[in-house]
């Protein structure tokens, strides 16, 4: 395993041991990993592998049984106001978009600018619009997300993330919920937020997201990492058995 | 000797009477409930257990138990000076208020976990998440249940006679001794007015139910 290119002055997101049980299921194990800041990191393999679930730990939705998690130096807090104020910066994108139901999509991507950064109406609104434009579905805005198609929904969401300015983005398999038509227009958007030096953790499945968009691939199996790459080296020439015999089976059809 | 027309200030009283005990028992059960079934979602263990032991001990307490608790227990507690009315408010909105919070709370269940997931990972606290995401979608599958709560706490109004209350259902007190007249006519018309009450509670559900039916 290759220790993260980044100093530590550089790195954003740091986990230290961390390890996570779900009942008997042991599905993180000393994991350790370090994300520098505008690195793109994608985590790759098989289900059930513990990948979404470490992204899920990196903002808290799923809590740890050992081990630290730092962003941006400052540890992961207790439920509570702080965890709420650290969240703020972590952006998140759910493979189900989780966009507010009653809401529009303008008022998704307003609410938390308003709520949380408290930032007044229309300030918020026009950098909504602008956000909702840059993802491309600045038409739908005053529609209610179930008006829109999964791949629309999901560009939502980016923006909604988006919207509180964050400092990393987490995204947790952005694509697998998706029409095969509509994976590309926002594996897209991902591809322009890398190009722009976002700090992004991606769960997919998408090896051409991987090989086009990552700094670094993460191969994770029976919750451990088994192999850190450069996406070309990773795919061309993977180190352990594991990554091969995954690679094999994904890749020639 | 029509006993409505002979009678129609005592009744007019009592059905104003019974409509004022159902509207602040019914919001007083309302924004009470709302808050235990926040409670019972909380993140913080002691909230949980609060909400838990209220629901268990006012939904299993008979209502007129919980009258006489209320009307003797807070004067000997020396919290006098109350009125009748207000200590039927008291026992009537604490006890719906049990039903209304579980009400709530299967509507909150209804709602996916990812819509407080979402919230949470934009940085809202428990409170903006329920208040802001989930309530706003639980009320939509809360409303029929509430509504047939707050028809049975019309009906339950009628108990407060027992307790120096002068509703609708102690009109019937004053009349069938010594008037002579018919007994069963009496209840007829303190049955329907009775029936105005809980018409025009369902009528108002029925529209707030097709008010918050927006797309989905």
């Amino acid at each position: 395993m290759s220790e993260a290119p980044a100093d530590s002055a550089d790195a954003l997101v740091v986990l230290d041991k961390v390890n996570k049980h779900f009942g008997a299921l042991h599905v993180l194990q000393d994991i350790d990993l370090t994300i520098a800041r505008g690195e793109v990191v994608v985590v790759i393999g098989p289900s059930g592998s513990g990948k979404s679930t470490l992204c899920r730990t990196i903002n808290r939705l799923e809590t740890t049984d050992s081990g630290t998690i730092t962003i941006d130096g400052r540890p992961l807090p207790q439920e509570g106001r702080e965890l709420a104020r650290l969240r703020a910066d972590v952006g998140m994108v759910f493979q189900s978009f989780n966009l507010f139901a009653h809401k529009t999509v303008l008022e998704n991507v307003t609410l938390g600018q308003v709520k949380v950064r408290k930032k007044d109406r229309k300030s918020a609104e026009a950098t909504a619009r602008t956000l909702l434009d840059r993802v491309g579905v600045g038409a739908q805005a005053e529609k209610y997300p179930a008006q829109l198609s999964g791949g629309q929904q999901q560009r939502v969401a980016i923006a909604r993330a988006l919207a509180m300015d964050p400092k990393v983005m987490l995204f947790d398999e952005p694509t697998s919920a998706l029409d095969p038509e509509m994976i590309n227009e926002v594996l897209e958007v991902m591809r322009q937020l890398a190009r722009d030096g976002m700090t992004m953790v991606v769960v997919t499945h998408e090896m051409g997201f991987a090989r086009s968009a990552a700094n670094r691939v993460v191969f994770m199996a029976d919750g451990r990492i088994v192999e850190e790459a450069a996406p070309e080296q990773f795919f061309s020439n993977p180190r352990s058995d594991r990554a091969k015999d995954f690679l094999s089976k994904i890749l020639h059809h | 000797m029509n006993v409505l027309s002979d009678n129609f200030a005592e009744f007019r009283e009592g059905f104003l009477k019974t409509v004022e005990l159902t509207a602040y028992s019914g919001v007083l059960a309302l924004l009470l409930g709302t808050l235990i079934a926040a409670f019972r979602v909380s993140p913080v263990p002691a909230l949980r257990a609060f909400g838990t032991a209220w629901v268990t001990l006012l939904r299993n307490t008979p209502l007129v138990l919980l009258f006489l608790t209320v009307t003797l227990g807070l004067p000997a507690l020396g919290l006098k000076g109350w009125d009748d009315f207000w200590l039927a408010v008291l026992a009537l909105g604490s006890y719906t208020s049990a039903f209304i919070c579980e009400a709530v709370r299967s509507g909150i269940n209804t709602v996916p976990v990812g819509q407080a997931e979402a919230a949470r990972s934009i940085g809202m606290t428990f409170g903006q998440t329920l208040g802001q995401v989930v309530l706003p979608q639980a009320v939509r599958t809360a409303i029929p249940p509430i509504g047939s709560l707050m028809i049975a706490l019309a009906k339950n109004t009628a108990i407060a006679s027992g307790f120096n209350v002068g509703e609708l259902a102690s009109v019937q007190k004053g009349l069938n001794s010594d008037q002579g007249y018919n007994i069963y006519v009496i209840f007829l018309w303190i049955a329907l007015c009775y029936l105005i009450i809980t018409f025009a509670i369902s009528g108002l559900f029925r529209l707030l139910e097709s008010r918050l039916a927006v797309v989905r």
